[in-house]
């Protein structure tokens, strides 16, 4: 699913990365602990959080995420964009909440990240 | 041999700047040109280790080696110690404040993460005598 299609189901505002919207998401992780979120890879993967602080911004760049999308209409800081755009990252914000966007996506088909697992 | 060593000094209880070092060391790995995977999986140690000493520690330092065909990370401060380095690896135990948990961490998942993460992990501690962490990752 490429972000723009994320953008047009969780109707999201762009912070940062207009130019980026074309790239292709292979999974979706949603958290609010960003232990949770640094336990494995998160290459090619859109993260959700409702933490709206510079650290949601930092996990999703160490951890390799490709966009992070702040839930319930959370507006990001000019550090946050700073450091979004610094490191290529899209910074998205949805009106929806945790559940509501994930159900959304999941709906749309986009998975979570233990989709090698067998169901 | 090491092809360079930098030390970064870590301040406690500034979350606003936690996680800025760690950020310096992605940077710097990536500008070196190592592997995706090797820079995640010291990012995210330095990241969580960082966190550590700006929730539990005193002030403290990073020191990051790297070799050719390895990285280490060695992080000291000067913090209260850890009372029983055995029951602070288990996932889900944390004496972190309510503080620490509004930034999104103190869910006692870091040194569980660190372990997982990385290609051997050495906690050295004692209640009174501050923390040194060392980590270290085959490249």
């Amino acid at each position: 699913m490429r972000l723009s299609e994320v953008k047009r189901i969780l109707k999201a505002q762009v912070a940062t990365g207009e130019d980026r919207l074309d790239m292709e998401i292979m999974a979706g992780a949603g958290g609010d602990l960003m232990s949770d979120i640094l336990r494995g890879p998160k290459e090619g993967v859109l993260l959700l959080s409702g933490l709206n602080n510079i650290q949601s911004v930092r996990t999703a760049v160490i951890a390799g995420a490709s966009a992070l999308i702040l839930v319930r209409d959370k507006i990001p800081d000019d550090d946050m964009k700073d450091q979004a755009r610094e490191n290529g990252l899209p910074l998205l914000t949805t009106p929806f909440t945790m559940f509501t966007a994930c159900g959304r996506l999941f709906s749309a088909g986009l998975r979570g990240v233990e989709k090698k697992r067998p169901e | 041999m090491a092809i360079l060593t930098k030390s970064y000094p870590i301040k406690a209880r500034d979350y606003l700047k936690a996680g800025e070092i760690s950020m310096g060391v992605h940077g710097l790995l990536k500008k070196i040109g190592f592997a995706t995977e090797l820079i995640r999986r010291v990012s995210i140690c330095a990241y969580e280790a960082e966190m550590n000493v700006v929730m539990h520690g005193g002030d403290g330092v990073m020191t990051i080696e790297i070799g050719e065909d390895y990285v280490n990370i060695t992080i000291k401060d000067s913090g209260p110690g850890i009372e029983d380095v055995s029951l602070a690896m288990k996932e889900g135990f944390s004496t972190a404040s309510e503080e620490a948990r509004q930034m999104g961490f103190g869910a006692g998942m870091g040194l569980p993460n660190i372990k997982k993460n990385s290609d051997s992990l050495d906690v050295i501690s004692a209640k009174g005598k501050g923390t040194e962490v060392r980590i270290g990752f085959v490249a």
